[in-house]
């Protein structure tokens, strides 16, 4: 059995490596040069970061030079004076123009933005060349990420409500998929939340840090797909669940949290000493309220981006450099990236939620925990 | 720090918070609520039922004490019982042989008081046969004896002579 598997594989892959012979032995594809080929890559990866107006899953030249998409339109919801709802494809991938009530709408190719224009669909460039000029609508659509946003809170909520479900079932014992995401669900309310926030006042934090956790698990692992999304990875989305964590904990803060901020030295020192220090000291305090979910959102946003960005740019040797020695090389890099992405996918989602709760534990902490960190001015 | 802030997509962050908002109540109110609490139910239970099983194995072994217990009360009370029947036994025997033996004593006693008043009565009644028998034989030796004049005066001779001499 197993030499059979052996022999298939074998088989397999001398047939991949003949393949590959002929493809090798054909002329350059692409950019005439390399340095050609690098900007080609460097462009196209940066774009693959970007949100997109249409769900595009691969795309090609045919023998006549046409470019072809394939993928699914999402639909485009614009405010300016007025509701415009119409589907992606008919921008034809930002190459025409969209009329819809009255209005002009034009794509533009480099960020994917959409901007408002006159009937010819000109988009005046600033000095640079990159800033586009024209006036912007307020662009509500369901891009890419908001479907992929969709998609994974339609999972979560399958997958942890039959959860749910399953425990009336089957006498308190999880069945199905929730045999695998229970010891999680149990390792972030033991491992995460109760020695963060303390066992009288985790319960009202976990849903957000269960719900923040396998949200930004389930998004990061869905990056690693070659479908190009990188939800994750997009300073909008991150910037929104580290407000949520922001408000949660300066709205859920106790009294001692905020005397800690306005008076953490206390009651160690006459408050005629405490003047010179305070006028450092209580900037620094409240600066920290804000530098804590700053970041956060910094962190998980550049973790993601950069992950996709070394990715993108290994597998893209291949292509600007065209040969055998590179080839193999960035495919084994590649292979090697993305076992250490996969880690990096749960690890930034534990961050994230260990953080959070962190923060959550500043916030709710009464006197007595207050006093075990006497003497302990610095949080971030 | 210009490129994120032209990379912040306001419409995504609006979907990404009213999506979000929305899939934490709606988590929470049928997943996470109702998983955290059967979760902690069964660890209730789990913990109830280990509980319970620690006092049934320390009921056990109080029984099983108790068990010895009675079983080694039962042995001594049976040991005291044997001993006292011992004793019982030779106490009862003893007192048999003490008993009889006074029975004895006092039956040979009574023999000897019969054997003396029989051998008093026996010598009485031989007193009198043979204070009538030397009666009898004293008249027929009298009898014979004075049957002749000579011999009376004989007699009287001899019995006078002795009665000199006194």
């Amino acid at each position: 059995m197993q030499k059979k598997t052996l022999n298939r594989l074998l088989t397999f892959l001398i047939a991949v490596s003949a393949s590959l012979h002929s493809y090798a032995n054909e002329p350059s594809q692409g950019g005439e040069s390399q340095e050609a080929r690098k900007k080609e890559v460097s462009e196209y990866v940066k774009h693959h970061n970007l949100d997109t107006h249409d769900f595009g899953l691969y795309s090609y030249t045919d023998d006549h030079g046409e470019e072809h998409h394939v993928g699914f339109p999402l639909p485009i919801i614009l405010w300016t004076d007025g509701l415009h709802v119409f589907s992606s494809s008919k921008f034809h991938h930002g190459q025409e123009v969209v009329e819809s009530n009255g209005k002009y709408f034009a794509m533009d190719t480099h960020t994917y933005k959409i901007y408002e224009t006159d009937a010819s669909g000109q988009l005046h460039y600033g000095e640079d060349g990159h800033h586009v000029e024209n006036a912007k609508p307020l662009d509500l659509s369901i891009t890419k990420s908001v479907f992929m946003i969709f998609v994974v809170s339609l999972m979560l909520f399958l997958i942890f409500s039959s959860l749910a479900k399953s425990y009336a079932k089957n006498a308190s014992i999880p069945s199905g998929v929730g045999r695998f995401f229970e010891p999680i669900v149990l390792y972030i309310r033991d491992d995460i939340a109760i020695p963060n926030i303390g066992e009288t006042k985790y319960k009202k934090y976990m849903p957000y840090l269960l719900t923040v956790f396998f949200f930004v698990w389930f998004l990061n692992i869905f990056g690693l797909t070659p479908l190009g999304i990188n939800v994750t990875g997009n300073i909008a989305i991150t910037t929104a669940l580290a407000l949520i964590t922001f408000l949660l904990t300066n709205l859920t803060g106790t009294k001692d949290y905020w005397l800690h901020i306005f008076d953490p030295l206390g009651s160690s020192m006459p408050w005629i000493a405490k003047i010179p220090l305070y006028i450092i000291l209580i900037p620094i305090e409240v600066l920290g309220i804000f530098i804590k979910p700053f970041s956060l959102l910094i962190r998980l946003y550049a973790n993601m981006q950069a992950g996709h960005i070394v990715l993108g740019s290994l597998l893209g040797l291949i292509y600007i450099f065209q040969n055998w020695i590179a080839g193999p090389l960035s495919f084994g890099l590649s292979f090697a990236i993305s076992l250490i992405e996969l880690l990096v996918a749960l690890l930034q989602a534990y961050i994230f939620t260990m953080l959070s709760a962190l923060y959550f534990g500043f916030a709710s902490e009464t006197h007595d925990h207050a006093d075990a960190h006497e003497g302990e001015v610095q949080h971030l | 720090m210009e490129k994120l802030i032209g990379e912040f997509s306001i419409g995504l962050f609006f979907w990404q918070t009213v999506l979000f908002v929305l899939l934490l109540l709606l988590l929470r109110k049928y997943a996470w609520k109702p998983i955290l609490n059967a979760v902690s139910e069964r660890e209730e239970g789990i913990r109830k039922a280990l509980l319970s099983a620690e006092n049934a194995k320390r009921e056990m072994e109080n029984l099983q004490a108790d068990n010895e217990k009675l079983l080694k009360e039962a042995r001594a009370e049976r040991d005291l019982m044997l001993k006292e029947a011992r004793e019982i036994k030779t106490k009862m025997v003893s007192d048999a042989k003490e008993e009889a033996k006074m029975e004895a004593d006092k039956m040979i006693v009574q023999a000897q008081a019969a054997i003396e008043s029989e051998k008093k009565a026996a010598i009485a009644e031989l007193k009198s046969q043979v204070a009538t028998l030397s009666l009898e034989i004293a008249e027929k030796v009298v009898k014979s004896e004075l049957s002749n004049s000579d011999k009376q005066l004989k007699l009287v001779e001899d019995m006078l002579g002795d009665a000199t001499l006194n």
